[in-house]
């Protein structure tokens, strides 16, 4: 049986790509964006590519009050559902957050509250199904603040934190919770960044996050260096980590 | 909402290169690294994005042009100091006939992308270059040749279908029927009419990975135009020639020729490359010892006369894609091309001055190819191909020597009746463009206002 997929935040580089792995595998995708028209390219894209059914919506995630029925709305489109992937999320700016709280609180807002409601909304239903997948992109930046970007970090931080509680909770319960914390990646949000030539390729993150779902990892750092850069980030200490400039 | 893509005033940053003296921003560079010039790089990643994302940056006065991997090796992909609208986000299928093989595609889809789509559905590209990683926009921006140019044509020929986008809006659907002219002005024009946003491409059906291959030696121009003849049904044929052996080694060569097999196989994707040339090599590696030595061993690789084998297509169309970045073995300097094309009334005459003139020079060149074009027709108002003979050489840059070379073997191709192809040159001048593509004035009138590049300017520009 075909696997069924709701994907938000479906007009993303890395949720592009992974969904092109689904669609090669004869995956059902459900996908959900702001642009109608993005979301028209992305969906005859997959079916070319071999996803057995693609349905789309238009959406704000940040409505937290539309969520409740815009899920039941594609969980109905799909006849169920397997797997849901958060993909959704915003940069933002790190100098006008610095300087505007209304900045910093959008931020906040999308990348932690926004799934929140999404994860807490899925989860239960899959723990009345009695499994399923929810699998989120937060990021390597959530696993310690710097000055260059803390603000998006800690909308990161904040949401691995809630991932890891709420895997501990439902786990048990037979659903999986796959947090998934890629490094940077050359996508059109990173072209023209300083080193963007070495950034991961998305087509590779995209495999690497398909394969952990099936494993039903907990975690998954992409490209996998990342899980020892990090490590090191984490044990420097706080009195020399604070005159760095990273 | 505030967005990471919204942020204007971004250059692509090439971590191992610091040679700019304008601003201390790595500059774009071609894949012949020669000329580097600075340009504000911004993504098309949604067809709609053009003509949108002009007033994001403010107009873009300085103007524009829409790039896809920058394979070309001189100036065609380069815009000074204006902005570079890369394609390569714009990749998505947006039908496929499984029947038929029509693809309909972005165009920042690379024909790599497209093989490995299409080869496990046995399709393969209709006509392709020497390597997979440009993207299908400038595939037909370039009007591309191949190693089946004698009965196949130009990629053009293939692309029965595209969409372009005016920088003031207009979109314009273009075929053989709709919008004819506007279509002949764009395929070989350069991505200076509009940005191609979608196209139609007829894939050709085959039934394995696999080429049935024939290499062949030779010694001179004339055993190479009697095997031309003689092959002249087998759907790819090109030779490589070494050009720096004189005397009875003069013009010594390898035909290579090769059809799709017709025995089923294997259809499956091709593998990721996996080496890539680490660094840039020091200038002294490639001087003329080197390269004859490497040419005497490529010659005598194939120790007899005749050998044949069943080869899989990778090695056959994309020897060098194998090595990625493998530009850098030219040093930082880069390295300039060197394509011509000679009408067959001048050609044998033509390619035997210009082989002597390189040979006499000493400067090295190898991986010189050697190929006849066929008589169809380029769908293109300033295609490069036309029936005759062409030859591409390539040299490391070196100062006062290459420069002078490259301008005698330019002059020698003009009195000869041919051409040079802009997607390799960085040097032709403005006289003898505007003498061998005589059509450019009638093209102006569908040049995009708002699009230009550094070869467009440098070959238009009163002398």
């Amino acid at each position: 049986m075909s696997e069924r997929v709701l994907v938000l935040g479906a007009t993303s580089g890395i949720a592009e790509a992974t969904c092109r792995v689904w669609a090669k595998q004869g995956a059902s995708l459900v996908l959900v964006g702001r642009s109608a028209e993005k979301l028209a390219a992305v969906a005859a894209d997959l079916r070319a590519r071999g996803a057995r059914l693609v349905e789309t919506a238009v959406a704000d995630l940040d409505d937290t009050a539309r969520h409740p029925q815009l899920l039941a709305d594609c969980i109905n489109a799909l006849g169920g559902l397997d797997v849901a992937y958060l993909a959704h999320g915003i940069m933002g700016e790190q100098q006008q957050s610095e300087e505007d709280f209304n900045a910093a609180a959008q931020v906040l807002y999308t990348n932690f509250l926004s799934p929140v409601s999404l994860c807490t909304w899925l989860s239960n239903y899959f723990v009345k199904q009695g499994r399923g997948v929810l699998a989120v992109i937060s990021s390597v930046a959530g696993e310690r603040g710097r000055k260059s970007n803390y603000v998006y970090g800690s909308s990161k931080a904040g949401l691995s934190a809630f991932l890891d509680g709420l895997r501990n909770r439902v786990d048990r319960q037979g659903v999986t919770v796959l947090t998934i914390k890629p490094g940077p990646v050359k996508t059109a949000m990173t072209m023209g960044m300083k080193g963007s030539e070495k950034f991961a390729d998305p087509d590779k993150v995209a495999q690497s996050i398909v394969d952990a779902i099936h494993a039903k990892k907990d975690v998954l750092y992409v490209p996998g260096i990342w899980k020892i850069i990090m490590f090191v980030i984490r044990h420097i200490p706080e009195s020399v980590f604070k005159k760095l400039n990273l | 909402m505030a967005t990471a893509a919204g942020s204007p005033q971004r250059t692509l940053s090439v971590p191992d290169q610091s040679d700019d003296q304008m601003t201390g921003k790595p500059p774009f560079e071609p894949w012949g690294r020669y000329p580097k010039y600075n340009a504000n790089v911004v993504p098309l990643q949604w067809q709609s994005d053009f003509p949108a994302i002009v007033s994001r940056y403010g107009g873009m006065h300085n103007g524009a042009l829409a790039v896809g991997m920058g394979r070309s090796y001189g100036d065609v992909c380069l815009l000074k100091d204006g902005n570079l609208m890369v394609t390569t986000g714009m990749n998505r299928i947006l039908a496929w006939d499984q029947e038929t093989g029509m693809l309909t595609a972005e165009a920042g889809m690379t024909l790599a992308q497209i093989l490995d789509f299409c080869v496990p559905r046995g399709y393969f590209l209709p006509v392709t270059p020497g390597t997979k990683y440009v993207t299908l926009g400038g595939a037909i921006a370039n009007d591309i040749h191949g190693k089946n140019h004698h009965v196949a044509g130009t990629f053009g020929c293939h692309v029965p279908e595209f969409e372009l986008v005016r920088s003031d809006g207009t979109h314009l659907r273009c075929s053989a029927t709709e919008n004819s002219d506007w279509y002949a002005a764009t395929i070989g024009g350069l991505g200076l009419t509009g940005v191609i946003t979608w196209a139609k491409l007829k894939m050709k059906p085959i039934v394995s990975r696999k080429i049935d291959y024939e290499g062949i030696q030779f010694h001179g121009v004339d055993e190479f135009l009697a095997l031309t003849e003689a092959s002249k049904h087998v759907e790819y044929t090109v030779s490589w020639i070494d050009c720096s052996s004189t005397g009875k080694n003069f013009a010594r060569g390898v035909f290579m020729q090769g059809d799709h097999t017709r025995n089923p196989g294997e259809l499956k994707p091709s593998p990721e490359p996996k080496l890539i040339f680490p660094i840039e090599a020091p200038s002294f590696m490639l001087n003329s010892a080197s390269v004859a030595a490497f040419n005497t061993v490529f010659f005598h690789k194939q120790m007899k006369k005749r050998v044949t084998a069943l080869q899989d297509y990778e090695p056959f169309f994309y020897p060098l894609d194998k090595v990625l970045k493998w530009n850098r073995m030219y040093g930082a300097s880069g390295l300039l091309q060197f394509q011509y094309a000679i009408p067959w009334e001048y050609a044998r005459e033509g390619t035997i001055a210009i082989l002597n003139e390189v040979a006499k020079s000493g400067l090295a060149s190898f991986l010189a190819v050697l190929k006849a074009f066929g008589d169809v027709p380029s769908p293109g108002l300033l295609s490069f191909p036309q029936p005759g003979i062409t030859l591409a050489l390539d040299f490391p840059i070196k100062p006062g020597k290459s420069f002078p070379l490259f301008d005698r073997l330019a002059q020698m191709t003009l009195e000869f009746g041919g051409k040079l192809y802009p997607a390799k040159d960085a040097r032709m001048t403005a006289v003898q463009y505007q003498k061998s593509y005589p059509e450019w004035q009638q093209f102006l009138r569908y040049k995009d206002p708002l699009l230009s590049s550094s070869f467009w300017e440098r070959v238009t520009r009163e002398e």
